[in-house]
């Protein structure tokens, strides 16, 4: 059998009528429509810096949730599934909040839980990328989409500890800084602080996420606003009546703060980026890089390699046999250490069974011999006693007899007397 | 206002004395539905345009087969389906050099523009497929080149280092053509269609249908229908893939409507004005685009503006992921199921306890 691929032969042809494929992107997002989308946000930055309220304010929306107290003994991480509709997209969006991040004293380790969490979620879906029977279709991917890094509006420069963690987490996550509470930074001390901060970064080599540029209709307003970064944002959940509409605003006695103002604050900008423009790419930047980079690392450490090209094909598998036939070895010995030790055990433990048995028979023989004894005691006194019987008997016979000669020759002698007597009187 | 679930946790110990605990990887709770539409526009809804813009960019892969006997009209039907000359004709039959001694496997592919959506469209052909006296087994080098697309991609797909979009070249759909006998089904057809109805999504269809009138038509593929279902051959769309009632009752009315009978042709004429696509007869021009001649609009509508997605959706996530998990199963002995990260010891054989004397 012959197999003509006639790969390089791939010309354009022109279509002389329309053929009805362009409905091809149509049918590819009604499926995706109906399957739902998975949107899954991760917030790091310290308690109370604006995290849940920021994410109210994105989606119009209250997660209930409790503000975290500043006493936590470390860092955790909480998260919380939502179900967003808007007109025929269902968005299940989850939202991951680091809890207690930045108070403790000790923030040597603080960075660890977040590193752990991301991992574990790319690590469930490569488990369930190995598994034979696997369905991926409809897996609830979990993995972390966007990481929104809340820097403290000190107006100064970067902590210490943003800067470990956001190294830390760069090759796992795509990492959107924004400055929050911006409202406590004045204009022009903002626009310092920011040049500060992208200053530091690069120099410290953290890798934030990129907006991409590729392609033509979103390169130009991605470039625009990428200028911008960090987003300096307001958070807020309260309407306060500016003219005559509602917005969304923080009132001060000095004046009204507008989170929807672009003049204000970036939190349009930040909207704009992380749903209305990326979310898409954020989604495949984690699948394509942050997970393949996972993927990657994970099956190199468990021993695994790519073979080349003319070797034999399907290298995990064989890798893994290899492993798992000396893991059956190992299992093998194991099980037969384990034998032996049962025998031994065995064996102690017949001849302790022998021994007791011994020493009951040696017991029951005593006991036996002692019965004996005791029965012939009992025997010979019983002679004894009926020696006795007997000669009480004997002697009680002897007794009586001497009674009834004493009696009839006493009776004799009364008769012999009574004769006499009567005797007398004739 | 529904109030969220109590929250799962991930607990790290700060204690250096106590090592830290195993986080458990946080399960989202049960999602609570909530309808922001209320409250003001967030823009989730874009993310629909985000995704139509990211996949034009990157275009489309479609592997079409066609599977039939010489002469029932394949090569003109593939090109009138995509209105250009993608696949060449058997050329002036020359009987001395032309019949293959097996069924060969030809694939040619072309890029495709229509509307901005690019599309790279490769139609695998299988010349000498049932034209030998013994026929026996011909579907095996079909099937063989099948399973070998299927085992490429699953390389790549087990690669450490992958690539960002792996070469799709897997069938997708395969055209089976049916001579239009007008009495039943072939057991060529029967025996081709049966070992591979399991492998990839089968779409038969009647060739040259317009040597049949309606009634014949339609009783034709009523018997095929039968048959087919008799044998156990389930045909694109399947049964047992329909996902919900929606998709159950516009499938249904769809296999009610098959096998399609169809007529292909690349020539134009004029017709009442207008040119259409059609076949000159003495007696009349078939037309090609025609519902009242022959059924060819209905399988284009079906296979490409409709169903191509689901197509190529159904090859990767069913046959591609059987085909896979025998192939993993037959290579490592392992029960369904279990992954390599995870694998169920072989339970120790009980050694029989050693009787107390």
């Amino acid at each position: 059998m012959s197999i003509l691929f006639r790969n390089e032969e791939l010309r354009n042809l022109s279509l002389s009528g329309h053929v009805g494929f362009d409905s091809l992107p149509d049918q590819l997002v009604n499926k995706s429509t109906s399957q739902g989308f998975c949107f899954n946000i991760l917030c790091v930055g310290e308690t109370g810096i604006g995290k849940s309220t920021l994410m109210d304010t994105l989606f119009n929306t209250k997660f209930e949730s409790d503000p975290a107290t500043h006493n936590e003994p470390g860092v955790r991480l909480k998260a919380r599934s939502y179900e967003l509709q808007e007109s025929n997209v269902r968005l299940k969006l989850t939202i991951v909040d680091t809890v207690g991040f930045g108070d403790q004293i000790n923030k040597d380790d603080s960075y660890k839980p977040i590193v752990e969490y991301i991992d574990a979620q790319f690590e469930a879906y490569l488990q369930e990328e190995l598994k034979i029977k696997r369905s991926l279709f409809n897996y609830h991917d979990t993995r972390i989409h966007a990481c929104l890094y809340f820097i403290a509006p000190t107006g100064h420069s970067l902590k210490s500890l943003d800067l470990v963690t956001m190294k830390k987490l760069d090759s796992k996550v795509n990492i959107i800084p924004i400055i929050a509470k911006a409202d406590t930074i004045a204009k022009n001390e903002l626009h310092k602080f920011k040049s500060k901060i992208m200053s530091e970064l690069v120099s410290n080599g953290v890798q934030i996420y990129q907006f991409p540029t590729d392609e033509e209709t979103v390169a130009e307003i991605n470039a625009t606003m990428s200028v911008h970064l960090p987003f300096a944002v307001v958070g807020s959940t309260e309407e306060v009546k500016i003219g005559n509409k509602m917005a969304k605003a923080r009132q001060y006695p000095w004046g009204v703060v507008q989170v929807e103002n672009e003049n204000h604050c970036d939190f349009v900008k930040l909207r704009e980026m992380l749903i209305r423009v990326n979310m898409e790419d954020l989604r495949e930047q984690t699948h394509t890089r942050h997970y393949e980079l996972y993927r990657r690392c994970k099956l190199e450490e468990m021993g695994f390699k790519d073979t080349d090209p003319d070797s034999k094909p399907f290298s995990l598998q064989e890798t893994y046999e290899a492993k798992r036939n000396e893991f059956l070895g190992e299992l093998q010995k194991k099980e037969e250490e384990m034998r032996q030790m049962f025998v031994m055990r065995v064996k102690e433990k017949e001849a302790e069974l022998k021994e007791a048995e011994k020493e009951l028979h040696e017991k029951f023989d005593l006991l036996k011999r002692t019965h004996q004894e005791e029965k012939k005691k009992v025997e010979d006194k019983k002679k004894e006693l009926e020696e006795e019987v007997n000669n009480f008997q004997k002697k009680k016979a002897a007794a009586q007899l001497l009674q009834s000669q004493a009696q009839q020759s006493g009776a004799q002698q009364t008769k012999k007397d009574k004769d006499k007597k009567n005797a007398s009187f004739t | 206002m529904s109030k969220g679930l109590p929250e799962t946790r991930t607990d790290a110990a700060m204690s250096e004395l106590v090592p830290e605990p195993r986080p458990k990887p946080a399960v989202p709770m049960k999602p609570i539905g909530i309808n922001p539409n209320l409250l003001g526009y967030i823009g989730i809804d874009t993310i629909i345009e985000q995704m139509r813009k990211k996949t034009m960019k990157t275009g489309f892969d479609f592997n079409i087969m066609v599977v039939g006997q010489s002469g029932l009209g394949k090569s003109t039907l593939v090109n009138t389906l995509f209105k250009s000359q993608v696949s060449r004709k058997a050329s002036s039959w020359n009987r001395e050099e032309k019949i293959p001694k097996t069924v060969e496997i030809k694939a040619i592919g072309h890029v495709i523009e229509e509307g901005g959506v690019k599309m790279k469209l490769t139609v695998i052909d299988t010349p000498g497929f049932g034209d030998q006296i013994n026929n026996e087994n011909c579907w095996e080098p079909i099937e063989k080149y099948i399973n070998e697309q299927y085992e490429k991609f699953l390389k790549e797909e087990v690669n450490i280092a992958r690539k960002k979009r792996i070469p799709d070249t897997r069938v997708h759909c395969c055209l089976y053509f049916i001579s239009p006998t007008g009495h039943s089904l072939r057991p060529l057809d029967l025996e081709f269609m049966k070992h591979l109805s399991k492998v990839v999504n089968i779409i038969p269809v009647i060739a040259k249908a317009d040597t049949m009138t309606l009634e014949e038509k339609s009783e034709f593929k009523q018997r095929v229908r039968k048959e087919l279902e008799v044998n156990g051959i389930e045909f694109y769309p399947q049964k047992e893939f329909d996902e919900d009632l929606e998709d159950k009752t516009e499938n249904d009315k769809i296999r009610e409507s098959m096998p399609f009978a169809v007529v292909g042709s690349d020539k134009e004429y004029q017709v009442n004005g207008k040119r259409v696509l059609g076949r000159k007869t003495p007696w009349g021009i078939i037309e090609v685009e025609n519902l009242n001649h022959c059924e060819f609009a209905l399988l284009r509508d079906f296979v490409i503006r409709t169903h191509l997605q689901d197509l190529k959706e159904v090859t990767h996530n069913i046959h591609y992921e059987t085909y896979r998990a025998k192939r993993l199963n037959d290579n490592g002995g392992l029960p369904p199921g279990e992954g390599l990260l995870g694998t169920v010891l072989p339970p120790v054989p009980a050694t029989p306890c050693p009787t107390a004397e």
